[in-house]
């Protein structure tokens, strides 16, 4: 059951191998010689001023939990997609499809609600 | 709280486009859960997207820009000072170095203003070629702006397009003055050498064939969609802030204000060429750009007719024959006492008479003025460059308050200055 | 002849495809700068080799010889892990795309393919998504805030887009009805009309604008923006791992057309050659990639960016809705008897 998957693991030991070596070639290869200057992080030439990790803006997670609403709702159309045509066949499609579209009219309503809500502007 | 200084605009000067942006920034809470925290980062001066040297300090919420700052004097050389010490004929070089990506402009603009403080006339002739080099030079210039904003967009093959079509004038310059950039190529009352015939030619055989290049730009980024929804409504100035702000040339024209130095004050015989100043209606860097368009077009036409005059009054002077200020020709000079003295004089120790004097061209950024201030001896007392580079700078923070982070680089590049000219 | 051991074909598949998976990568990264050249009135990379094809290895080696740089404040780990994380998952997913149909190996019948799952468009989705976490560590860790602003605009993003991109998938597993890559191709195999392209016109538009989005590029490269951020994630990064992730873009970049030729151009059919020899489906399914890759370039040098409001609309407000519905049009053909 699980054989087909044994090639994937060949594929990652090759890839990993190859970042690895590629990786340690470079620190091998290349040489060091580090300096204050090149070690500051970049801010255009400036001195750095304070650090980048800060707590951010809601937004980026607003944007997750929006994801995350969205992901579950797309899996689990998944097995519906994969039967639909075998529903249409055994002549219950029209039925299996309405109640389809009504899970996800409620989800769409949710998104109706947030994109009022302003949920999905960017620029408040 | 951050040392930076927050401009202080009133919500109700900002343009109705950043609506419910621009209510203060409420991040001045220490724990305010929807805003986190401010991000203070230096954007310049060694940034692909300043133009040059600009450092613009800016507190980002997320992507918001809450505040920002622009703050300039990187590239500062001393440029008028140097005038003061250099004197009147050997600033002219230097004038080169202000905007350096339209030299010739500001070496007429430099002249100008001495000839007005010494009362010269330049012959019909010279102020035909000077008008030629001008409306090039604006071109080159507005190509400039045009394949620096687009690549700051990220339409990066408008870059090169723009930038072929420089590198042709500036072969074109280069046959004429013998330098591709920084031409010194105006003298007080006049310009060096008269045009040679080749470079008539040349010229006109490209100002023939450059409307279809701006046909080509256009079809790039004007009908673009991603083009006009990164520029319209980003980077608004109403007319009445451009003229507060004393914002000047496509900047304020832009903002639909009909100024134009060329028309309302002409200079080098502008009254007697036929051409239009374009307006914008909005005020934003979509108006701008359209605005630069139409300016490119218009200069086109101006150059048209100054080649067209330059072939009526071929074999004219284009030098003005006052032995006070202007050098005498090399042959005079080497069989004639007078001439000697006078080119002595000229080099060594060239006097304007006392007084002062102001004059402004219409450059590609807007209005640049020279004031010149003479104590009647060979050493300038004042020379104030009046920069529209600087006003524009001085608008970033106007427009950019309350905009997204990416909205910074269309501002500044549709603001479009040269950091050359802005710090001197 | 012997038989071979069934590990040691998958060896060799696995090495063959991983090595062609490179090598098209390196091209890209060539592809790139010619194409782009063209464009631009120039003539490009043109010394090292014949056209300047050498120049991807010729690259290779002048990263691996260049200093290495660890901003002070990064997290040395993630930071050195990062481009590892960012360019294994795009490398992993090229196992389930199906190249040609049975060739044979040694005695061996096989699939021109890594593996052959059942559920392989699941497991390109889960893999290519990991790819992120990469992105989000290498501009978390290099401490620098330029870096930090692009990754959260790549995660942003990158989600924003997965959605879409899983919704206009759908519809095509549900014509097909598996989510096996192989038979999905196999089922247009018979007619051009059958093609994905054709029957989910709208999925396939789809498709293709968040397959720019998913693999950062242009104009959705928001993380990188150069005039921006100067760099985005990777400004600090240097030396062979700043290389790792752009070889794990162009990586990406060629999953993301494979999948592309898979679910919608039938992957190596040939129109009115049904029977096609291996080499010949083979041959036919570079091509068709090599169209999205040469689309991939096309809009790089030719469209301005889109600003990150305007990405994050466009994905919510308008893909997300418009892919629902064109899932829903789909099964709703099908049961009206069109599809």
């Amino acid at each position: 059951m699980l054989t087909p998957y044994v090639p994937i693991l060949i594929l990652l030991a090759l890839a990993t191998g190859f970042s690895l070596v590629s990786l340690g070639l470079s620190d091998l290869l290349g040489r060091l010689r580090p300096s204050i200057g090149k070690s500051t992080a970049y801010e255009c030439g400036m001195q750095v001023e304070g650090s980048a990790r800060l707590r951010l803006s809601i937004h980026f997670y607003l944007v997750a939990v929006l994801f995350i609403l969205f992901d579950v709702e797309s899996l689990l159309l998944v097995p519906w997609a994969v039967a639909a045509r075998s529903f249409q066949e055994a002549g219950v499609g029209p039925l299996v499809l309405a109640e389809v579209a009504g899970f996800v009219g409620v989800l769409g309503l949710g998104l109706a609600w947030v994109w009022k809500k302003g949920g999905l502007d960017w620029d408040r | 709280m951050s040392s930076v200084q927050t401009f202080d605009y009133a919500p109700g000067a900002l343009p109705a486009a950043q609506g419910s942006t621009s209510e203060g920034p409420t991040s001045e809470l220490p724990d305010d859960p929807l805003h986190g925290e401010l991000l203070r980062l230096s954007m310049g001066p060694q940034h692909p997207a300043t133009h040059g040297v600009l450092r613009v300090v800016v507190e980002l919420d997320g992507e918001t820009i809450q505040s920002c700052e622009p703050m300039v004097g990187f590239l500062h050389r001393g440029k008028e000072k140097s005038c003061e010490s250099l004197g009147w004929a050997k600033f002219f070089p230097h004038t080169d170095r202000l905007d350096y990506v339209q030299p010739l402009m500001n070496n007429v603009g430099y002249a100008l203003a001495l000839e007005t403080l010494a009362g010269i006339a330049v012959p019909e002739r010279g102020q035909v070629v000077r008008v030629l080099l001008m409306e090039v030079s604006r071109i080159a210039a507005h190509l400039i702006y045009l394949g620096t904003t687009a690549i700051d967009l990220g339409a990066v093959s408008m870059f090169f397009a723009t930038f072929k079509e420089r590198e042709n004038i500036y072969s074109i310059l280069d046959a004429y003055t013998g330098h591709r950039m920084n031409n010194t190529y105006v003298r007080i009352g006049g310009v060096y050498c008269d045009v040679d015939e080749n470079v008539e030619r040349a010229l006109s055989e490209w100002l023939g064939r450059f409307p279809a290049c701006i046909d080509e730009y256009e079809k790039f980024l004007t009908g673009n969609r991603i083009w006009y929804d990164r520029n319209r409504g980003v980077g608004v100035i109403t007319r009445e802030q451009a003229l507060a702000w004393s914002l000047s040339g496509p900047n304020l024209r832009g903002s639909g204000m009909d100024w134009d130095l060329r028309k309302r004050s002409p200079y080098s015989g502008y009254e007697s060429y036929e051409f239009e100043i374009p307006v914008g209606t909005v005020g934003d860097a979509y108006d701008r750009y359209l605005v630069r368009i139409e300016e490119m077009r218009q200069s086109v036409k101006i150059a048209q007719q100054a080649l067209a005059r330059l072939a009526a009054t071929r074999g004219a002077e284009v030098l003005a024959e006052d032995r006070r200020y202007v050098l005498p020709p090399k042959a005079k000079v080497h069989s004639s006492m007078e001439e000697l003295i006078f080119q002595f004089k000229v080099v060594t120790d060239l006097c304007l008479p006392r007084g002062e004097a102001y004059h402004a061209i219409e450059s590609s950024k807007g209005e640049l003025g020279f004031y010149v201030a003479s104590d009647g001896t060979s050493k300038p007392l004042r020379c104030h460059i009046r920069a529209p580079g600087l006003q524009n700078v001085q608008a970033i923070p106007l427009v950019a308050q309350g905009r997204l982070f990416s909205d910074m680089v269309a501002i500044i590049g549709s603001l479009d200055f040269v950091m050359g000219e802005v710090d001197r | 002849m012997p038989e071979l051991p069934l590990w040691l074909v998958w060896v060799i598949k696995a090495a063959v495809i991983y090595g062609a998976l490179l090598s098209v990568a390196g091209l890209m990264s060539l592809a790139e700068r010619k194409v782009s050249a063209w464009m631009q009135y120039r003539i490009g990379p043109n010394r090292v080799g014949p056209f300047g094809l050498l120049q991807p290895l010729a690259d290779g080696v002048k990263f691996m010889f260049k200093e290495e740089l660890v901003p002070a404040g990064a997290n040395p780990f993630l930071f050195r892990i990062a481009p590892a994380l960012a360019a294994l998952p795009a490398m992993l997913a090229v196992a389930v795309i199906p190249f040609a149909g049975e060739i044979e190996l040694f005695g061996q019948r096989t699939t021109l393919s890594v593996t052959d799952l059942p559920i392989s468009s699941l497991y390109v989705l889960a893999v290519g998504g990991l790819g992120i976490y990469g992105i989000i560590l290498g501009g978390w860790s290099s401490n620098s805030k330029y870096s930090l602003l692009g990754s959260l605009r790549a995660s942003a993003q990158m989600v924003s887009y997965e959605l879409s991109l899983i919704l206009s998938i759908l519809a095509v597993v549900a014509l097909s009805g598996s989510l096996d890559l192989r038979v999905i191709a196999d089922a247009q195999q018979a007619d051009a009309a059958l093609w994905n392209i054709a029957r989910a016109p709208l999925a396939f538009l789809l498709f293709v604008v968040c397959m720019f989005a998913e693999t950062n590029r242009h104009p959705f490269d928001f993380a990188e923006s150069e005039p921006e951020l100067v760099g985005g994630f990777h400004t600090e990064y240097s030396a062979m791992r700043f290389a790792l992730f752009f070889l794990g873009e162009y990586c990406a970049m060629t999953v993301m057309s494979c999948l592309a030729t898979v679910l919608f151009l039938a992957g190596g059919a040939i129109p009115f050659w049904p029977d096609a020899p291996w080499w010949a489906e083979l041959a036919s399914f570079l091509v068709k990639m090599s169209a999205f890759l040469f689309l991939y370039l096309w809009v790089r040098w030719t469209l301005p960016r889109f600003r990150f409001d305007q990405l994050m609309r466009l994905g919510w407000k308008v893909l997300l809705p418009l892919a629902l519905f064109n899932l829903f049009a789909t099964a709703a053909l099908m049961a009206a008897g069109v599809l």
